[in-house]
């Protein structure tokens, strides 16, 4: 429960991205990935979120609303949501191009409505790895955010979580109602039993328009990183140690 | 014209490279663009460290300092940078992207109605438009971006822009007023717990990282022992982050770090795209892997084929070698 006594708002914002083992090719466009033959999955990191968003759920009693903008595809992400556990859906479909702006905007907007105590998100978008949607929508609203999570602990009002930084781990403190960004190392989401997958695909998902559709960034092309040149294969075993060396040393100049 | 305001990170009043990274970033960019630039720090007593700036061509520096902002606080920090954005009129904006500036970016960009692009590995300027490089899909593709609005943010990929030093400039500084209440600090660092004093793979020049071809924990050593010689940091695959043989904090990749070291020496390790996603921009990469056909091999610039545990002591010892002459 809350300060107030009450049962816990939590909201959890979920993307729907191609799965890690695809091949990019660059689309007609020349601006984005040609999506022929792309299988899409939730973004892994969101699987942490809804994860621990039911538990807070668990923990404190509560209800649960996952929230997506984007395509009517992304209602596959909002099921697995829906399979793990989470109660309501709210898709804000789009077909347009958005960039993390104007995806965080009309998220803002759906929040604000719902008065969450609690926001969670996946450390980052594995398409644009961006990191930036859980900031902005946490300044749109008005609330503390805290990145890059792996342990977190709410105690009435608050929240100490633990977040990645370079070379170690910061305790940070936070005042509720919070965004926290999660990270691989919170939790293990829990695989989706049959009768939640069941369940799942009848549920109902709301949907809305979009409030706001004005890009603040613009992609002016997509490229291919350049194949490199094929590497040079120095020996087959530990009598190549030395000529490794030299060639670091002379050749390419990094040691 | 154009003003740019470099945000340069600072932990217990040291300037880390990722600082000077982006100070002589923001001086290339001043040049390029005309425009006068300006960098800001923020903490407990920062303005001893305007000198060093200073050496990267820095004219001016800003600062914000309060004994309160010693640790890190995300709603405090974005709050003063959004004020100096505002108050200096400034129109770009850079950060690094380290965990601070990360976490800073985005709410700025909210506070400020202004577009980001996160992670640059690269910005031109085209007819006084700025144009950011930046990869996409774990560096599987790279795209070209700009902002349309009116204050522009980046942040840059630590390890990839050069710092260049600048003779006989002398910073000037210039303290910025701030005001903080309680409820600027709602998010706030109690405290930073410090993984051994190792250093991590995210700021080594070098990074030595070692994968389930090491056969078993106990090798781990030698990945280590290579690390150390060359003064770098020791990385992991997620195999053996999941086999519990190294912690989480170690492992390169999708899901772990992003590296771009000038040096990568992958040691058992298969090479799945998900580990090239943390490490494909490093400068040079080399392989040791008994298995030919290795991915890995793929994006090597040199190899050796053979077993990990038995070429790594001798590497290391030729490394030594080399390394005292
Ligand atoms: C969503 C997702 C995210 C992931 N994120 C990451 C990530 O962040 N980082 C990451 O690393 N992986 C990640 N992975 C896992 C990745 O797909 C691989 O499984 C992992 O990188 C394999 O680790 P490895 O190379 O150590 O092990 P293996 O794939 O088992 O490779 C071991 C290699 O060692 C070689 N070898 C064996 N014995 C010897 C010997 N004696 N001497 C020399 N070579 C030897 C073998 O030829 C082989 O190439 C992720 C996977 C998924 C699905
Ligand atoms: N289109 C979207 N709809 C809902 N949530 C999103 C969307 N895009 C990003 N998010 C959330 O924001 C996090 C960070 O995404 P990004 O800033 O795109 O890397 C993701 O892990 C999601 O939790």
């Amino acid at each position: 429960m809350n300060k107030k006594g009450k049962l816990m708002k939590i909201a959890v914002c979920v993307s729907q991205v191609p799965d890690t083992t695809t091949k990019v090719k660059v689309g007609s466009d020349g601006k984005s990935i040609d999506p022929a033959g792309v299988t899409y999955i939730i973004n892994p990191y969101d699987e942490f979120a809804v994860e621990a968003a039911l538990q807070l759920k668990e923990k404190n009693g509560g209800e649960t609303l996952v929230v997506s903008v984007g395509k009517d595809s992304n209602k596959e992400a909002i099921k697995k949501a829906y399979a793990m556990g989470i109660e309501r859906g709210i898709l804000v479909k789009s077909d347009a191009e958005m960039d993390s702006y104007t995806v965080a905007r009309n998220l803002a907007d759906v929040l604000k409505d719902y008065n969450p105590d609690m926001v969670l998100f996946g450390k980052q978008s594995i398409d644009y790895d961006d990191s930036q949607v859980g900031g902005l929508v946490a300044e749109m609203l008005g609330i503390p955010s805290v990145g890059v999570v792996v342990s977190l602990n709410v105690d009435g009002n608050k929240a100490v979580c633990e977040r990645e930084i370079e070379g170690g781990k910061e305790v940070v403190e936070t005042s509720l109602p919070a965004a926290i960004c999660c990270q691989r190392g919170l939790n293990n989401p829990r695989y989706p039993n049959l009768k939640g997958i069941m369940q799942a695909k009848s549920k109902a998902i709301e949907e809305k328009q979009p409030t706001y559709t004005e890009n603040k960034t613009e992609v002016l092309k997509m490229t291919l990183p350049k194949p490199k040149a094929k590497g040079k294969i120095v020996g087959e075993d530990a009598s190549a140690a030395a000529e490794l060396v030299r060639l670091l040393r002379e050749e390419a100049k990094v040691i | 014209m154009s003003k740019i305001l470099a945000f340069i990170e600072s932990r217990d009043n040291k300037i880390k490279n990722n600082g000077f990274e982006t100070a002589s970033t923001a001086v290339k960019l001043g040049a390029e663009l005309g425009a006068e630039v300006e960098a800001l720090l923020i903490g407990s007593s920062v303005s001893s460290l305007a000198a060093e700036l200073g050496a990267y061509g820095i004219k001016k520096v800003i600062t914000a300092e309060n004994a309160e902002l010693e640790k890190y606080s995300t709603t405090a920090y974005t709050k003063i940078v959004a004020d100096a954005v505002k108050e200096r009129g400034a129109d770009i904006v850079l950060l690094s992207a380290t965990a601070m500036g990360k976490d800073i970016s985005p709410r700025l960009a909210a506070k400020l109605e202004a577009g980001l692009i996160v992670d640059c590995t690269e910005i031109r300027t085209e007819g006084g438009n700025v144009i950011a490089t930046r990869p996409v899909y774990a560096g599987k593709a790279y795209i070209e971006m700009k902002v349309n609005s009116a204050v522009k943010i980046f942040t840059l990929r630590p390890n990839v822009f050069k710092p260049i030093h600048a003779d006989g400039v002398i910073a000037e500084t210039e303290v910025m007023n701030v005001q903080l209440g309680d409820s600027d600090f709602a998010v706030k660092v109690k405290e930073v717990v410090v993984s051994n004093e190792k250093l991590d793979v995210t700021e080594a020049n070098i990074v030595v990282s070692g994968g389930r071809g090491l056969k078993a924990p106990e090798n781990f050593h030698l990945v280590e022992d290579l690390a150390k010689v060359l003064g770098g940091a020791a990385g992991a695959s997620r195999a053996i982050v999941d086999a519990g043989w190294r912690p989480h904090s170690e492992q390169v990749g999708q899901t772990g770090k992003t590296v771009a070291p000038s040096l990568y020496i992958a040691v058992g390790i298969s090479g799945a795209i998900q580990h090239l996603a943390g490490m494909s921009s490093s400068k040079c990469i080399v392989a040791i892997n008994k298995d030919k056909d290795a991915p890995i091999f793929q994006i090597a610039d040199y190899g050796i084929i053979g077993d990990a545990v038995e070429i790594m002591p001798v590497l290391t010892e030729e490394f030594k070698k080399v390394l005292s002459n």
